[in-house]
C-alpha cells in the first residue's frame, strides 16, 4: 500500500472581480495525480510560480483543493480539516524563524501537537518531548528558551522536532534548507535522512536547488506553470531528461569547470496566469515547439524506465 | 516587564510624562479626602475672585464656587471618562480587528466595509449624531467618543493581525491541531497585545481631549457637575473679564494630555521592535569614518585597493566587528570573487568601498580604500559622490527592492546618467534605450516606460545592470546579483555579465555564497569567514588545492548535480557571532586540525603573492571531491 | 484615469447610502418624538396637535418606509424644513457650509504645507536642533485643546494686543469687504490647523525615516545622486505614499475641529449650526447637516485616492 495517493488534485484561485470587472481565475495547480511509496522520498523541483508551494499546502490541509482527493495509507482525507491531516502528514516550513511563534518557549511549541492532536497528559508529555528533542540532536536546556535565541540551523531542527511530535506518517519539507548556509544545510539534510529511517517516514522534499533535490530524493517530479511536466528516478532524471524544460533546468545549474554560456539567450517569462496559452505552457520558450504544441496540451506519458514526461516532442 | 520599564524610563521625556500624570492621578484619587469646599454649591457674593485669595487659591468662578475644588473634581471626572473611553474603544475595536484580520475573506470584507463606512464620517459628526440621539450627558459623551474611536482601533489592529496571520507559525499551530479560538487567544493575542497597548496609550490623551470637547460644547457633563471641558465652556462667556476661570481648566487639560502623550510615545518606543532596533534612524549620506590606527600607506596594487579595512556596527553598547582587516584589490578588466556565507561581512566590505554602509549603526574604524591611489575614506562628500556610479558602480541583490517603485525605469536610468553628465533629456533618454539594448532587453523603446513592478525579476536585474553600466564605470561591485533569481534566469544574467565585462574591459568584484558561480565567472577568489579573508588566490589554484580547512570543507559541502542520492558533507558547529569573536582563528572551534596555537594569537597571512592563506596548518593535498 | 475616477465615484454610492442609513438609524433612536413635537408646537402642544403633527411628518409610518421617504426627498433636494429657523434645511446648510469650507480649507492647506515641511526637515536633520525644536512644538500642538488655544489667542491678539478682530466673519456677513476676510480668518484657521499640523509633521517624519532606510535609497546614492535630490526627490516621493492617506483623515479632523473653533470665534459655519440644532432638538437640521458634510467628505476622500493613484503606479487604475 502506498503512503500517499493523490488523484486529480487541483487548485484555482479566484482573482479580481468587482463592480465593473468579471472575476478571473488563476489555476495555480492543474489536476495532478501521483503516488508516493512508504519510506520513499519524492523530490519536487521547480522555479517560482510553478505551483509547488500551493501543492504542498494542499497536501497538509492548509489550503482546500478545488478538485481531487488525497489518500494516506489507503484512507481518503476530509479536505477541510487541518487537524485530521495533522496526525498523518506534517509540514516543515521554509523560514525556520518565522514558523516559530516569537512569544512562546520551545517547549510550548513542541508541546502543542502532543496536547491537541494526541491529547497526551502532562507527565507523559515531558518524557516524549525529551525523546523528540534528543532525536534532533538539540540540548534539553534549549527547551525553555525563546525562538529569537536560535540561528537558522537550530531553528529548523526545532521545526522538525515539532513536526515529529505529531508522529505523522508523511512529512512535507518545503524548501527546508534554502534559508540556511551551505555549511549548515548538510547538517539538517543528513539529520532528516536519519530520521526517515528511524521513524519509517515518507518525505516530499520541495526545493529549487537541483543538486540538493537530487542528493536526497528517490524520485523527482518537475512542475512547470501548475502542471507536472516530468517525473522519474532521481539518478536518471537530470542525466537523461525527456522534457525540454527539465533539460533547460539541468543546463542552467552552475557547474564548476563548465564555460559560462546561457542555455537560453532570450529573457523569457512565464505565461500570463490570467490568460494561459491553450497548448503546452512551455511552448513559448521551447526550441522544439511545433504547431501542435501551441494547440494541444500534452499529457504525461511513459518515456523510458520509470520516467514520464508531458511532451509532444520529447528528447531521446 | 522590568526590562520594558527600564527602557521606558531611560527615555527622559517619558519619565517626565509618567511623573506628571502620576501626580495628577494621585491627586484625583485623593480628592474626596481633601478638605476643600463643595465644588457645586454657588456663593454668588464671591463671584469671579482673582486667584491667591485666602480660602480660594485659584479664585472663584461665575457662581462664586471655589475653582481649585472644581478643578480637582473636574480632573477626576475627565480622567475617568477619558480612560474608560480608551479602554472600551480599545477592547471592542481590537476584538473586531483581530477577528477580521485572522479570518480574512468574506468576514473581513463585511467587517471592514462597515468600519470604512463609519470612517467615512468626520469623527465629530458621528459623535454629535450619537449625542443628539441619546441626549446630552457625560455618559452619552463617553459612549459617543468610544464609538467613534472603535473604527480606528479596528483598522490598526486588523493591519497588524493580517501581517501575523500570514506568518508560518499560525499555519504551524493549525497543523498542531489548535482550533481558531485557541489560535487567536494563544498565538495571535500575545503578539498583538503590545500593539494594542501602544494604540491605547497613544490615543488615550486624544480621547480625553474629545470628551472635554463635547463637554465644552455643552453636550457632555451637565451643570452643576463639571468636568474640565464644561468648566472651560462655562468660563468662555467671561473670557475677557476673568480670564483665570478659563486658564485654570485649560492648562489642566493641556497638562494631562501632554503627559499622557509623552508617556504614550515612550511606551511605543519601548515596545515597538522597529524603533528598538534603530530602524527609524536616518542613515547618513556617507558611512561614518572614525579611523583609530594609522592609515595604511599607499601601495601600488590594483585599480581599486582595499587595505586593512575595518567596519563595525555599534548597537547600544555592543560592537559587531563585521569586517576585520580585510585587504583586497582588483586590477583593470579582472573579475574577483568574494565567497562567504551569510553574516561573514562580504556585503559590508563591498558597501564600505563607496561609503554606503548605513550609519548609524555602521562605522568604518580602520584601513583605507584607494581608487587610483586616492583614499576614498578621506575623500569629501563631493568627490565621493562624483565617483559613485561614475567610476565605481554597484549591482545589488534584490532588484525589486533596489529600484525605486514610483519611477519609470527609463527615468531611473537617465537620472544615473545626468547625475554625472550634463546631457539634455532626449540624449540621455536615447542613451537609456541603448543601455537596455546592451543588456538584451527586448523592445527597449517601450520598456523604458515601464515601472519596476511591471517587469519580471530577471528583467529588473537587467535594468539594475544597465544602470551600473550607465556611465561606463571602471569597477562594478556586484553584491549577490543572482541570488534572488530562478536558476534559468541566473544562467542568463551570469553569461550577460561575463560578456559585458569582456567587451568593456570592466573590473568586477563579484560577491556570492555560491562556489559554482565564482568558479565560472572569476579569475581570482577570496574566501571570507567571520569578517576576515581566510584565503585568496587564483580560482584554478584554489579549486584544485584549497589550503584553508574552511575553504576545503565548504567546497566539500556543495552538492553537485549528477551525483545521485547520497549523504552530503557538513561542517559541524555554527559560525561565530561577530560581536563575540574568539581570539585567534575564528574557524578553530569547527576545525578538526585546530591546535592550542590556533586559539591563541593573531594568525599571519602566509603564502606567495598569488595564493595566500590565513592558517597555521594549511592543507597541501589536491582536492579530490571536485574533479 | 477617467475610468478610474468613474469607478471610484460608483463605489462611493454604497458608502453614501450606508451613511444615510447610519444617520437615519441613530436619529430614529431618539426617544420620544412627542418631545420634539412639543418643542415645535410650544404652548400649542395639546395631545391632539402633537398627534396631528406627527402624522403630518410621517412618524406613524414604519421605519423602513420613513427612511425611503426621507432618502427620496433628499435626492430631489428636499432636506425638509428646520422648525427652529423656520427655513428649508438645505438653504441653511449651503449658507453655513461655505463659511466652514473657507475655514477648514485654509486650515487644511496650512497644516499640510507646514506639517510636511516640518516632518521632512526633522527627518533630514534627525536629532539636530531643528528636529528637537520641531518635536517639542509638535508635542505641544497635539496636546493643547484647539478650543482652549483659540480662547488664548483671542485674549492675546485681540484683547490685549488689539491686532485682530475678536470673532466673527464680518468681511462676508454684515457688509465688510472681502479683503478683510484674512484678518478674521487668521486666528481661527491657525487654531484649527495646529493639531493637524502636529499629526502630519510626526507622520511625515517617521515616513521619511522609514523610507530613507530602503534599499532603493541606497541605490540612488550608489548612482551618485546628490543628497538633496535623494531626500527631496526619491525619499519624499516615496514617503508621500503613506502621507497622502493621512491627509484625507486629517481633512476629516479639520472639519471636526471646526465645530469647536466656530463656537469659540463665533464663525457662522455648519458646526455651530449643528450644535445649536442638537441643543434645540431640531432633528431634520441635524440629520441633513450630518449627511451633507459626510457626503462632502466622501467626495474629498475620492480626490485623495485619485491623487494617490497618480503618485503610485502600483495601484491598479
Amino acid at each position: 500500500m502506498s503512503a500517499l495517493d493523490v488523484t486529480e488534485l487541483s487548485k484555482t484561485f479566484p482573482v479580481g472581480g468587482g463592480l465593473l470587472h468579471k472575476p478571473g481565475a488563476v489555476r495555480a495547480v492543474r489536476p495532478v495525480s501521483f503516488t508516493v511509496e512508504t519510506g520513499e522520498t519524492l523530490g519536487i523541483v521547480g522555479e517560482s510560480g510553478c505551483g509547488k508551494s500551493t501543492l504542498a499546502r494542499m497536501l497538509v490541509g492548509l489550503i482546500e483543493p478545488t478538485t481531487g482527493q488525497i489518500e494516506i495509507e489507503g484512507k481518503p482525507l476530509d479536505n477541510a480539516d487541518a487537524a485530521a491531516f495533522g496526525k498523518l502528514i506534517q509540514y516543515v516550513f521554509q523560514d525556520p524563524v518565522s514558523s516559530l511563534n516569537p512569544r512562546k518557549t520551545i517547549r510550548q511549541i513542541i508541546e502543542a501537537p502532543l496536547k491537541y492532536l494526541h491529547g497526551m497528559a502532562g507527565d507523559v508529555r515531558a518524557g516524549r518531548i525529551a525523546e523528540i528533542f534528543a532525536s534532533v540532536n538539540l540540548r534539553e536546556e534549549f527547551l525553555d528558551r525563546y525562538p529569537h535565541e536560535f540561528c537558522g540551523g537550530q531553528a529548523q531542527r526545532i521545526g522538525i522536532a515539532r513536526a515529529l511530535a505529531a508522529a505523522p506518517r508523511i512529512m512535507v519539507l518545503d524548501e527546508p534548507v534554502s534559508a540556511l548556509d551551505v555549511s549548515v544545510q548538510a547538517q539538517v539534510l543528513n539529520l532528516m535522512a536519519d530520521l526517515r529511517g528511524q521513524f519509517n517516514l515518507t518525505y516530499l522534499f520541495i526545493s529549487h536547488d537541483l543538486a540538493v533535490v537530487e542528493a536526497v530524493s528517490d524520485r523527482i517530479m518537475v512542475p512547470y506553470f501548475g502542471s507536472v511536466v516530468e517525473i522519474g528516478r532521481a539518478e536518471d532524471l537530470f542525466k537523461t531528461p525527456r522534457h525540454p524544460y527539465t533539460n533547460l533546468l539541468a543546463d542552467s545549474a552552475p557547474v564548476v569547470g563548465r564555460a559560462l554560456t546561457a542555455p537560453e539567450q532570450r529573457d523569457t517569462e512565464l505565461p500570463d496566469p490570467l490568460n494561459p496559452p491553450p497548448g503546452c505552457a512551455f511552448a513559448g520558450r521551447c526550441p522544439r515547439a511545433t504547431e501542435r504544441c501551441l494547440t494541444a496540451e500534452p499529457k504525461l506519458r511513459p518515456l523510458g524506465d520509470d520516467q514520464l514526461a508531458a511532451c509532444h516532442h520529447p528528447l531521446d | 516587564m522590568s526590562g520594558f520599564l527600564k527602557l521606558l524610563f531611560r527615555n527622559r521625556l517619558a519619565a517626565v510624562g509618567a511623573v506628571i500624570i502620576g501626580l495628577i492621578c494621585l491627586v484625583a484619587l485623593a480628592t474626596p479626602l481633601l478638605p476643600r469646599a463643595d465644588p457645586d454649591v454657588p456663593a454668588t457674593a464671591d463671584r469671579f475672585q482673582r486667584p491667591f485669595r485666602p480660602g480660594h487659591l485659584l479664585g472663584t468662578d461665575h457662581l462664586g464656587r471655589d475653582l481649585a475644588s472644581r478643578l480637582l473634581w473636574g480632573t477626576r471626572l475627565s480622567l475617568a471618562v477619558g480612560v474608560a473611553a480608551a479602554l472600551i474603544a480599545g477592547t471592542i475595536g481590537s476584538t473586531i480587528g483581530i477577528v477580521a484580520g485572522y479570518f480574512g475573506g468574506r468576514i473581513d470584507n463585511v467587517i471592514m466595509r462597515g468600519v470604512d463606512m463609519l470612517m467615512a464620517f468626520p469623527y465629530i459628526l458621528l459623535a454629535l449624531a450619537i449625542v443628539a440621539a441619546l441626549g446630552p450627558g457625560l455618559m452619552n459623551a463617553l459612549i459617543a467618543v468610544a464609538a467613534v474611536n472603535i473604527p480606528f482601533f479596528a483598522r490598526n489592529i486588523r493591519g497588524v493581525t493580517v501581517g501575523l496571520a500570514g506568518r508560518e507559525f499560525i499555519d504551524a499551530a493549525r497543523l498542531a491541531g489548535k482550533g481558531h479560538t485557541r489560535i487567536i487567544l494563544t498565538e495571535l493575542l500575545p503578539n498583538v497585545a503590545s500593539m494594542i497597548v501602544i494604540a491605547m496609550s497613544t490615543t488615550a490623551g486624544w480621547m480625553i481631549l474629545e470628551t472635554a470637547g463635547l463637554s465644552f460644547l455643552g453636550l457632555g457633563s451637565q451643570p452643576p457637575v463639571a468636568d474640565l471641558g464644561s468648566m472651560l465652556g462655562e468660563a468662555r462667556a467671561a473670557l475677557i473679564t476673568s480670564p483665570h476661570t478659563s486658564v485654570v481648566p485649560g492648562v489642566m487639560i493641556f497638562l494631562i494630555v501632554m503627559s499622557i502623550n509623552l508617556l504614550g510615545d515612550g511606551v511605543r518606543n519601548a515596545l515597538d521592535p522597529r524603533l528598538r532596533s534603530g530602524a527609524l534612524t536616518r542613515p547618513r549620506a556617507v558611512t561614518l569614518v572614525e579611523r583609530r590606527g594609522a592609515i595604511p600607506a599607499a601601495d601600488q596594487k590594483g585599480l581599486l585597493n582595499i587595505q586593512d579595512l575595518e567596519t563595525q556596527f555599534h548597537v547600544g553598547d555592543r560592537v559587531y566587528r563585521a569586517v576585520n582587516a580585510v585587504s583586497l584589490h582588483v586590477n583593470p578588466g579582472e573579475a574577483l570573487g568574494i565567497i562567504a556565507e551569510s553574516g561573514s561581512g562580504k556585503s559590508v566590505t563591498a558597501l564600505s568601498v563607496m561609503g554606503l554602509v548605513a550609519s548609524p549603526p555602521g562605522v568604518i574604524t580602520g584601513g583605507a580604500v584607494r581608487y587610483e591611489g586616492e583614499d576614498l575614506l578621506a575623500a569629501t562628500y563631493r568627490s565621493l559622490r562624483e565617483k559613485r556610479g561614475d567610476k565605481v558602480a554597484y549591482i545589488f541583490q534584490d532588484p525589486l527592492s533596489t529600484l525605486h517603485p514610483l519611477f519609470r525605469v527609463g527615468d531611473q536610468l537617465t537620472e544615473a546618467i545626468q547625475a554625472h553628465h550634463k546631457e539634455p533629456d532626449d540624449a540621455a533618454r536615447a542613451r537609456a534605450v541603448e543601455l537596455l539594448k546592451a543588456v538584451r532587453i527586448p523592445n527597449a523603446e517601450s520598456r523604458i516606460r515601464n515601472y519596476p513592478h511591471q517587469m519580471s525579476g530577471g528583467m529588473r536585474q537587467r535594468v539594475g545592470i544597465a544602470m551600473a553600466l550607465a556611465n561606463d564605470p571602471e569597477v562594478i561591485i556586484a553584491d549577490e546579483p543572482t541570488t534572488a533569481l530562478d536558476v534559468t534566469v541566473q544562467a542568463q544574467i551570469l553569461s550577460l555579465l561575463d560578456d559585458l565585462r569582456r567587451e568593456r574591459g570592466l573590473a568586477i568584484i563579484f560577491i556570492t555564497h555560491d562556489f559554482d558561480v565564482v568558479a565560472q565567472l572569476c579569475e581570482r577568489v577570496a574566501v571570507m569567514y567571520a569578517g576576515k579573508i581566510v584565503e585568496e588566490g587564483p580560482t584554478g589554484a584554489i579549486l584544485a588545492q584549497p589550503a584553508h580547512p574552511y575553504t576545503r570543507r565548504l567546497m566539500a559541502c556543495l552538492p553537485e548535480l549528477g551525483g545521485g542520492k547520497r549523504r552530503l558533507a557538513a561542517i559541524p558547529g555554527l559560525p561565530p557571532v561577530v560581536s563575540d569573536l574568539p581570539p585567534g582563528c575564528a574557524f578553530a572551534p569547527r576545525c578538526d586540525k585546530a591546535t592550542a596555537a590556533c586559539r591563541a594569537g593573531e594568525i599571519p597571512f602566509d603564502g606567495d603573492a598569488a595564493h595566500r592563506v590565513h592558517c597555521l596548518h594549511p592543507e597541501f593535498a589536491p582536492m579530490e571531491v571536485l574533479a | 484615469m477617467g475610468a478610474y475616477i468613474l469607478k471610484r465615484l460608483i463605489s462611493a454610492v454604497p458608502v453614501l447610502l450606508g451613511i444615510t442609513v447610519i444617520v437615519f438609524l441613530i436619529m430614529s433612536m431618539i426617544p420620544g418624538a412627542p418631545a420634539t413635537a412639543t418643542a415645535i408646537l410650544g404652548s400649542y402642544a395639546t395631545p391632539e396637535n402633537v398627534e396631528k403633527l406627527d402624522r403630518d411628518r410621517g412618524l406613524d409610518k414604519p421605519l423602513v418606509t420613513r427612511y425611503f421617504i426621507w432618502l427620496g426627498n433628499m435626492l430631489t433636494g428636499d432636506f425638509g424644513r428646520s422648525f427652529s429657523l423656520n427655513r428649508p434645511v438645505l438653504d441653511e446648510i449651503l449658507d453655513r457650509f461655505n463659511a466652514t469650507l473657507v475655514l477648514a480649507g485654509v486650515a487644511f492647506v496650512l497644516c499640510t504645507l507646514l506639517g510636511i515641511l516640518a516632518g521632512v526637515v526633522s527627518a533630514a536633520r534627525q536629532n539636530g536642533f531643528a528636529d528637537k525644536a520641531f518635536t517639542f512644538v509638535v508635542l505641544i500642538g497635539i496636546s493643547v485643546p484647539s478650543f482652549f488655544l483659540g480662547m488664548m489667542m483671542i485674549l492675546t491678539f485681540a484683547v490685549n494686543l488689539r491686532l485682530l478682530p475678536v470673532s466673527g466673519m464680518d468681511a462676508i456677513y454684515g457688509g465688510g469687504d472681502l479683503p478683510d476676510l484674512p484678518r478674521y480668518l487668521v486666528m481661527p484657521a491657525l487654531a484649527l490647523a495646529v493639531v493637524a499640523t502636529g499629526v502630519i509633521a510626526r507622520l511625515s517624519r517617521s515616513a521619511m525615516l522609514e523610507v530613507l532606510r530602503q534599499d532603493y535609497i541606497r541605490t540612488a546614492r550608489a548612482k551618485g545622486v546628490d543628497e538633496r535630490r535623494v531626500i527631496m526627490g526619491h525619499a519624499l516621493r516615496a514617503a508621500m505614499v503613506s502621507i497622502i492617506p493621512v491627509l484625507g483623515i486629517q481633512a476629516g479632523f479639520a472639519l471636526s475641529g471646526s465645530v469647536y473653533i466656530e463656537i469659540v470665534f463665533q464663525w457662522p459655519g455648519i458646526g455651530r449650526m449643528l450644535v445649536d440644532a442638537i441643543l434645540k432638538r431640531d432633528i431634520l437640521l441635524v440629520q441633513g447637516g450630518v449627511v451633507f458634510v459626510a457626503a462632502a467628505y466622501v467626495f474629498f476622500n475620492i480626490a485623495v485616492e485619485v491623487a494617490q493613484s497618480l503618485l503610485d503606479p502600483r495601484i491598479k487604475t
